[in-house]
């Protein structure tokens, strides 16, 4: 008799999924599958909507990468705009970016994740949290309430708000830096330095002590996406995306924005409301890849600052090609919050961040439109298409989370199988089959923070919807 | 030989004051600092009390009236600030926020609308009717300006510093009730009609139903401080 274990919620993630593991008669794991139980519409009642509107509707996605969305949409709003914006608004975007970037990083590897690395996958879940870790390690606790800090205050010096800011706006941004805030700036990144080598340490101390989460969190060959620069390093903002696959070799180069749609397809499954992106001369689901940290450390082969760059070369050193387990996302995370950190330092000293020319301004110029950038968690493409007043008749998102659903499949089906044995499972097990999800980091939709006490239950039923087994925590 | 001056002395929240016959309650509230308040009111333009935001209690008569339309008398005692009219201005409130879609979040006047300043001055924290959310258009034909009339209140600001001000009168109101919408000529797109594209509707609408093409959010201040400025150097001429 087959077998089903669900676990509803999937916690410590951002939004709302589950995760189903079916059991053949000999209780071993069939399959499984990671499930997003939300449906958002955003694609659909934004149609009728002026495009000039879109930045600061769809930066109401998400609560944890407002910026990313509210980027991406004016990157395709300006498409639209035919536009090149002020190079002092691009690089005041690109620190907000960088700086969401830091915060979302911090949040992902110490609010979510650090409980499990630090604690242990089988720490009792009722202190398996970030005040368990403050608890037990003060100092990566402080570091991880201060990194995030960091970036949402940086954020919040730029566009007047931490969340939801309406400062960027298609053809640049809406108010200049000032001297005040530049050196405000300034004066916070010593004290974020220090609190990313402590992240930085204590994880390499600690990573020996999973090798066996490291063989079975989503350990598997497969393609990789991520936007370079044209000197091979990392980029979040501009240049172009570059698809390799799993040698590491390059299949397509220089893909922008308005290419997008022509080299990846959308495929969708029943059991999910987030689509399944893939590369469409390998077909679905074949074409299917990674993106975010892991992905974009595969692809790129210099960070482009030189702390960031020290950290690469140690990470490549982990395999000969691409780095394939999924747990060395959490890696891959705290570099490029190091780049994040360098980087904002680096844009602070450019001598034009002072300029007042913020803006370009234009009416619509193209009828579709498309943009893209590097969410933390991997590549976000917005895609509009306008009548000839501007009002928007079509909208299509692809969202990293999508990018990264099947692998995020493959990866909990191969460690439901790694964990559940003869149809048994304990909390542990449940525990180690969520952290492969969280180390994706997926945001779908940033609404459940879970410590400890989310109502998590694992069941275990018969092909005849019986109840045969149930862990609540 | 000119007329003389005729006096009235008043009440108005139990200050006495003096005012010009003929002159509004709201007219003389504010030569003293009173605060009464209004949406569908001006400065520079006739008067409608269309909103009835500016309702006051006068003493001896159950009838509340509104402040910008209604005239001082002698003897006259004005309420401006009781539970009772507090609470009839958050129902306004309330039912203008359900009336259309009101989303501040998202709307390009957040942070400088009119409505949303009100509702929090009067407290509004929530509203109690169903929300209609009907499905209303969006004129962007403009090459300047954009009309949404999901967030229109129907003020008839507009109209009136079209006709009045600008003397073009392209903007006017079609319906009746509930179906009433603002209209440029006789109901063409914006871009097509009349329209002397002056601007002076964009910075009179109190909501984020007429504005600036490009311009959204802490981006966006309307300035209708002009129309005094214009009355009086109509006057002048």
């Amino acid at each position: 008799m087959s077998q089903t274990i669900t676990i509803d919620p999937v916690t410590r993630l951002e939004g709302h999924g589950k995760v189903t593991i079916q059991l053949n008669s000999k209780g071993e794991v069939e399959d499984a599958h990671f499930h997003v139980t939300q449906v958002r519409g955003f694609e659909k009642f934004s149609e009728g909507r002026p495009f000039y509107e879109m930045p600061g509707l769809m930066a109401r996605i998400c609560g944890i990468c407002p910026v990313s969305h509210l980027v991406a949409s004016a990157k395709a709003c300006e498409a639209i705009m035919s536009v090149r914006i002020p190079h002092t608004a691009a690089q005041l975007r690109r620190m907000l970016n960088l700086a969401q970037m830091v915060q979302s990083h911090a949040l992902s590897f110490f609010h979510l994740s650090s409980p499990d690395l630090l604690l242990g996958m089988d720490a009792d879940p009722a202190t398996r949290h970030i005040f368990g870790v403050a608890a037990a390690r003060p100092e990566l606790g402080r570091a991880g309430i201060g990194l995030r800090r960091f970036g949402q205050h940086i954020i919040e010096l730029l566009g007047r708000k931490r969340i939801h800011s309406g400062w960027v706006i298609p053809g640049g941004v809406t108010e200049p830096l000032s001297s005040a805030h530049r050196d405000e700036i300034l004066a916070m990144i010593p004290e974020a330095y220090a609190n990313l080598k402590l992240a930085l340490t204590a994880y390499k101390q600690i990573a020996s002590n999973f090798q066996q989460e490291i063989e079975v969190f989503a350990n598997f060959p497969s393609h990789y996406l991520g936007l370079i620069n044209e000197d091979e390093s990392i980029e979040f903002t501009d240049g172009a995306l570059r698809f390799i696959d799993p040698q590491g070799e390059i299949v397509e180069d220089d893909i922008t924005a308005n290419h997008f749609s022509e080299v990846f397809g959308e495929a969708a499954e029943s059991y999910s409301y987030t689509k399944f992106v893939y590369y469409k001369p390998l077909g679905y689901p074949q074409g299917c890849y990674r993106v975010g940290p892991l992905a974009r450390l595969n692809i790129v082969k210099q960070m482009g600052t030189p702390l960031a760059d020290k950290e690469l070369a140690e990470f490549k050193q982990i395999a000969e090609g691409p780095v394939e387990s999924s747990f060395h996302y959490h890696h891959a995370r705290l570099i490029e919050a190091l780049y994040g950190i360098e980087k904002i330092e680096r844009i602070l000293a450019d001598p034009l961040i002072l300029d007042t020319h913020v803006r370009a301004s234009a009416g619509v110029n193209r009828l579709e439109g498309a943009g893209q950038i590097e969410a933390p968690r991997g590549t976000l493409v917005h895609n509009y298409k306008v009548d000839e007043n501007g009002k928007i008749v079509w909208a299509n998102l692809v969202v990293a989370t999508g990018h990264n659903n099947r692998a995020m499949d493959r990866g909990v089906l191969q460690a439901s199988k790694a964990y559940v044995k003869d149809g048994k499972f304990t909390e542990g097990a449940l525990n180690r089959v969520e952290a492969v999800v969280r180390t994706f980091d997926p945001c779908l939709s940033c609404s459940t923070h879970a410590f400890g006490q989310m109502p998590l239950v694992l069941s275990l039923v018969s092909s005849n919807g019986e109840v045969l087994d149930r862990l609540v925590r | 030989m000119t007329d003389a001056v005729e006096v009235k002395t008043l009440i108005i929240d139990d200050q006495e004051v003096s005012a010009r016959r003929g002159q509004t309650i709201l007219e003389v509230a504010r030569e003293h600092d009173i605060h009464i308040p209004t949406l569908c009111h001006v400065e520079g333009l006739s008067n409608v009390g269309a909103c009835r935001l500016c309702l006051v209690e006068i003493k001896g008569s159950n009838k509340l009236l509104p402040a910008c339309v209604a005239t001082v008398f002698e003897g006259m005692e004005v309420v401006t600030n009781s539970e009772r009219l507090r609470r009839h201005r958050r129902t306004i409130l309330e039912l203008l926020f359900a009336e259309r879609n009101h989303i501040c979040s998202v709307c390009v006047s957040n942070g400088h609308c009119e409505l949303q300043t009100l509702a929090q001055e009067q407290g509004l924290t929530h509203v109690r009717m169903p929300y209609r959310n009907p499905q209303l258009s969006v004129d962007a034909s403009h090459d300047r300006f954009t009309a949404d009339h999901n967030r229109c209140i129907l003020c008839t600001r507009c109209v009136r510093v079209c006709a009045e001000i600008e003397g073009a009168h392209v903007w006017d109101v079609m319906g009746r009730g509930i179906n009433s919408i603002v209209i440029t000529d006789l109901h063409q797109d914006w871009g097509s009609s009349t329209c002397t594209r002056c601007g002076k509707c964009v910075q009179v609408c109190p909501t984020g139903a007429l504005f600036e093409k490009s311009k959204i959010g802490t981006d966006n201040p309307k300035n209708p401080d002009f129309l005094p400025y214009l009355n009086l150097m109509r006057e002048a001429r």
